[in-house]
């Protein structure tokens, strides 16, 4: 871009991401314009609408220097823990589980903030600890309450997919943040060992059937496997070309549930066929990509590791929920970013590539070069 | 590595880093990559497969019932026919919360206690693929109640169709039969969606099951395109239904309907048989059940009016009733002797009783005929002149001749059944009982008493032969085009000698006087019989217990001289023949003047509580008060199924040589009460018209 005909504030944007990921967004409002039945409302105006907003919030973000990312960091995590433990009293009272907070103008919902939230406070904690650390227990140990609680708090919700998500965000930052490996490595074997026992003693007995419903969908076909069978008619029947705007019969009459948020790449499958599932997969490789670019050429130890984690959150959310609407994992409730109509959802993932955007700010500042 | 030994350092750190980065990185990759050939497998290895699964969700194909071939009369007119209803049925496995909806089902459509109790049953029955009939012959107003309330009622199926309509009800009852859902057992038999698709109904018994296949035709379809939940977005076309293939009968609709109402409160049956063709006319079994509303489902109350019913309405008696015919065989016994040379001049002196063998078989008349020759033997029914030259002529003569007329036969007819009895003869009962033949066996078979059994229909048939001297085969399905049948190879004048007998016992000194026919120039000729049900020793036969009356049976065909109709009358326990002939008298005086036959019918009618639905109807309803929702549980199909084919299991025949019509040590007993009235004045009788079927005027012979 000519940098002669705009103003630099706008020039600086990583454009090469922003651009992909805008596609992706008015994309995903096609694909909601569809599943509403040809209408903008209810969901395809609100979904870029959002993006807008939070688009400028990530901006905002960006601008952000790191010290104030730093100072902030523990006071926004105990907040939000703070947050998740009076969702669980409101639900308790109730009576029923709850995972928001209604704010007036919108729901929050804690545990959405606490996906970035724990990637910041951890990438914080190693920023501090003294490098001769790393491989003791002092690298580990606070680490692990600092996951442990609020992953407990959304675990109790019940929310098994959140739950998971925190923890995978925070468990990959401690990878790169070059914790012994035999830690992780023995943390697979312990997984191994301990991942029957929950499924047995931990999991709702709705967890528990989701996940054996996964193990054979067509045990249950209108019960619980309805909603993997369906999605993958949805997807199947799309065949190359999908087809056509408009005219998914599966998501029009019903069959695919969810079919705005969780199931919203089995929406577009069916009327884009592989053609348009191709294209969301190289949009996200293209921001993974840049995130983790990003966090390679950041300049120190923090941003390194809150880019890298950052990233991952949003991997987390595509791979899982890509997985589940294609029949590889249970059905677990995580939408799709960029693409499932949902507040909280899109508020996560802008925050996300905010912070990515203010690490690439913080390395061109250091003057660490551009890859 | 060695990386214990090594002191840590940031550049190490940041070394890690990027080694761990780019493995995260490649395994981002390496998902995404595998995200990749599973789009691809399901999108183009897996793509027609899946068409074929999201085609079968967008389209609903909803089958619409074939409407039901008709069954017709001889001239048209609908016996079976179909009429467009509204109609409610359940799906048990889309039904939700069962008590709250039939509560409100109810409410809605007004149903009775006792209806909400029968529906209640058919759902803990039916397999829940099985649609249960809740309501059918709704008005509009009820229909777009339940329309209106679907959504909060899954499971329930309102639609409009064709339901079968049996114009004349209960009197073509055991001739048509009726229809109803298929049971679980129908359906895994064949397997055809068409089977549980509500409103669907099958023939379950006579007519309406052995025509299934012709009278069913093709299911119409609809294809609309509907969302998960059921509602229809849009049509994308209907197929017309293809309805079944009418069948045509032989019989004559008005007359089957008259002869079924003049049995009025008795037990019987009635057929009439074509003389020149063989056609069955009439074939009226009484009490029976309203196939009407058989095929709205069978409810508690009905079935235990019909259970306790000592008439067994669920009995199809033409086929199915077996009884010793009594008097009626001996025109026919006559005939053999007249076609194996007895010269029917040669006479017997009756005293009121014949000794065979040590002991004495008496005539219905114990005061005697006197000089009896074969004409007097049969409209007197002299039983002595019988006993004497049976003796003569010998038992095989009669077997034969009595088979040759249809007796112990089965005929070729599309029924569920037929039991056909026995026509006993030596060889027989050797077989049978591992006995010769006694003389006092033919004495009785002579009279129609002892082993043998016919059924009415074989008695009609019988008339029909002697009457034409045809070999008549009985038809239901009409055909246009049957060729002529034959002739039996009977001299003329041997025919013509019994046939005037025959009228003689209407129209001359015989038996049944009040049998006259009120229709100038036609007479009607007939045999009169009476059967005795148990011995003297427990009842005379004339009154008493119902269960121990004689049976009353007539045969008859007119005009004598030129005969076109033949009929049988059969009644059970009606306490002899006089129960029997003014029914017969009747139906014949419908065939030639329908007017004069319908007014004496009202008559009796009003002294009977009114016609069979009136009567019916009135009898429910006093069973509802009775019984309400409180009645046990009504047999489903499969009961009912069985039910009536137990009532329809032929007679056992006695398993020991039973002979106490006339056995040789008792008293010397023999039951030939016949004619009642006139019995011991054979006069003509008086020609007053057909005077009211009085049942059995005491008969003075028989008190003797």
């Amino acid at each position: 871009m000519p940098r002669a005909y705009v103003p630099a504030a706008i020039a600086r944007q990583p454009w090469r991401v922003l651009l992909p990921l805008a596609m992706l967004v008015v994309f995903g409002g096609f694909v909601l314009y569809s599943a509403a039945g040809g209408h903008l409302q209810p969901w395809a105006l609100t979904h870029v609408l959002r993006f807008c907003v939070f688009l400028a919030l990530a901006m905002l973000i960006a601008r952000v220097p790191q010290d104030w990312f730093k100072r902030a960091a523990l006071p926004i995590y105990a907040g939000l823990c703070v947050l998740l433990v009076l969702v669980e009293l409101i639900g308790g009272i109730g009576g029923g589980s709850q995972r928001w907070l209604n704010l007036g103008f919108m729901t929050l919902q804690p545990s959405e903030l606490m996906k970035p939230g724990i990637v910041l406070v951890l990438a914080w904690f190693y920023s501090v600890l003294p490098v001769g650390e790393t491989r003791g227990w002092r690298a580990v140990a606070p680490a692990a309450v600092l996951l442990g609680i609020p992953a407990g708090l959304v675990m109790l919700q019940p929310d098994l997919g959140t739950g998971l998500a925190i923890s995978f965000g925070a468990v990959v930052t401690m990878f790169l943040a070059g914790l012994p490996l035999r830690l992780f490595l023995g943390g697979v074997g312990a997984g191994l060992i301990v991942a029957p026992l929950a499924f047995f003693t931990l999991l709702h007995d709705y967890q528990r059937k989701r996940v054996l419903v996964f193990m054979d969908p067509e045990n249950d076909p209108l019960g619980s496997g309805y909603h993997i069978t369906q999605s993958k008619i949805a997807i199947g029947s799309g065949g190359l070309f999908g087809k056509g705007f408009g005219h998914g019969s599966q998501s029009h009459l019903d069959y695919l549930p969810e079919a705005q948020t969780d199931f919203v790449f089995a929406t577009m499958a069916e009327e884009w066929g592989m053609v348009g599932g191709l294209f969301v997969l190289a949009i996200f490789a293209v921001v993974l990509r840049w995130g983790l670019k990003v966090a390679m050429n950041a300049p120190d130890r923090f941003s390194r590791l809150l880019a890298a984690g950052m990233t991952t959150t949003i991997f987390f959310y595509a791979c899982i929920n890509l997985m589940m609407v294609m029949g590889l994992a249970p059905v677990v409730g995580i939408p799709l970013p960029f693409m499932s109509h949902g507040g909280s959802s899109m508020m996560t993932n802008m925050i996300c590539i905010g912070t990515i955007m203010a690490v690439d700010r913080w390395s061109r500042r250091s003057g660490s070069g551009l890859a | 590595m060695a990386r214990q030994q090594l002191p840590m350092s940031s550049a190490r750190l940041t070394d890690t880093f990027n080694r761990r980065t780019f493995v995260l990185g490649s395994a981002m990759g390496g998902i995404g990559v595998l995200l990749a050939m599973r789009l691809g497998y399901l999108s183009i290895a897996q793509n027609e497969k899946y068409k074929a699964a999201s085609e079968s969700n967008r389209v609903n194909l909803t089958l619409i019932p074939p409407r039901r071939g008709w069954i017709l009369d001889r001239n048209g007119a609908a016996l079976a026919s179909n009429r467009a209803d509204f109609r409610v049925d359940l799906i048990p496995d889309r039904v939700v919360d069962a008590d709250k909806t039939l509560a409100t089902l109810a409410s809605l459509l007004d149903l009775s206690p006792d209806k909400v109790g029968d529906i209640h049953d058919k759902l803990d029955k039916s397999r829940g693929f099985q649609p249960v009939e809740v309501a059918a012959n709704l008005n509009w107003d009820k229909f777009a109640a339940v329309s209106v309330r679907l959504p909060e009622l899954p499971g329930v199926v309102p639609q409009r169709g064709y339901s079968r309509f049996y114009p004349t009800g209960a009197t073509v009852g055991h001739l048509v039969g009726y229809v109803g859902p298929a049971s679980a057992e129908d359906y895994e038999r064949e397997r055809n969606p068409l089977l549980i698709t509500p409103g669907f109904k099958i023939g379950k018994d006579a007519l309406e099951k052995y025509f299934e296949t012709r009278l069913r035709g093709v299911p119409g379809a609809r294809r609309v395109e509907a969302t998960a939940s059921g509602r229809v977005v849009r049509d994308l076309g209907t197929r017309e239904d293809v309805p079944g293939k009418p069948i045509q009968l032989t019989i004559n609709g008005p007359l089957q309907d008259y002869a079924s109402r003049r049995i009025g409160l008795e037990s019987g049956s009635v057929v009439v048989i074509d003389c020149l063709t063989g056609d069955v006319l009439a074939m009226a079994s009484m009490p029976s059940f309203d196939p009407n509303s058989f095929s709205d489902g069978i409810g508690r109350i009905e079935w235990k009016m019909l259970s306790d019913d000592d008439h067994v309405p669920l009995r199809n008696k033409v086929l199915r009733g077996l009884y010793p015919p009594g008097s009626t065989v001996k025109p026919m016994v006559a005939l053999s002797f007249l076609e194996a040379g007895l010269d029917p001049n040669a006479s017997v002196n009756c005293a009121g009783g014949l000794r065979v063998g040590n002991r004495v078989f008496h005539c219905w008349n114990h005061r005697g005929h006197g000089a009896t020759n074969m004409a007097k033997g049969i409209y007197q029914s002299c039983d002595v002149y019988f006993y004497h030259f049976a003796q003569q002529m010998g038992m095989d003569v009669i077997a034969a001749m009595a088979k040759r007329l249809g007796l112990g036969q089965e005929f070729p007819l599309p029924v569920a059944g037929q039991s056909y009895g026995t026509v006993p003869d030596p060889a027989w009962k050797l077989r049978k009982y591992k006995q010769p033949w006694a003389i006092y066996d033919t004495v009785n078979a002579t009279i129609g008493q002892g082993y043998m059994l016919v059924n009415p229909l074989q008695q009609a048939v019988m008339a029909s032969r002697i009457a034409s001297g045809l070999e008549l085969m009985p038809r239901l399905l009409l055909d246009r085009h049957a060729p002529q049948p034959k002739s039996m190879g009977f001299k003329q004048e041997h025919l013509d000698y019994i046939h005037a007998a025959m009228n003689e016992v209407v129209n001359g000194r015989g038996t049944a006087g009040k049998a006259r026919l009120p229709i100038p120039n036609v007479q009607m000729a007939g045999k009169t019989g009476t059967a005795q049900v148990v011995g003297l020793n427990i009842g005379n036969g004339k009154g008493g217990l119902w269960k121990h009356r004689d049976h009353g049976h007539f045969i008859c065909f007119a005009p004598f001289d030129k005969p076109r109709y033949a009929c049988a009358v059969a009644i059970e326990h009606g306490g002899g023949s006089g129960a029997a002939y003014p029914i017969a008298r009747d139906v014949m005086t419908f065939l030639f003047d329908p007017g004069k036959a319908l007014e004496v019918l009202e008559g009796f009618e009003k002294q009977w509580g009114g016609n069979v639905q009136q009567r019916m109807a009135a009898r429910y309803d006093a069973y509802a008060a009775q019984y309400g929702a409180s009645a046990p549980k009504a047999a489903d199909d499969a009961q009912v199924a069985q039910e009536v084919a137990a009532e329809n299991k032929p007679v056992p025949e006695p398993t020991a040589a039973q002979t106490d019509a006339a056995p040789p040590p008792p008293e010397p007993t023999t039951p030939e009460p016949g004619t009642p009235a006139q019995g011991a004045s054979p006069r003509p009788a008086p020609g007053t018209a057909p005077a009211p079927a009085t049942p059995a005027t005491p008969a003075t012979s028989g008190a003797q």
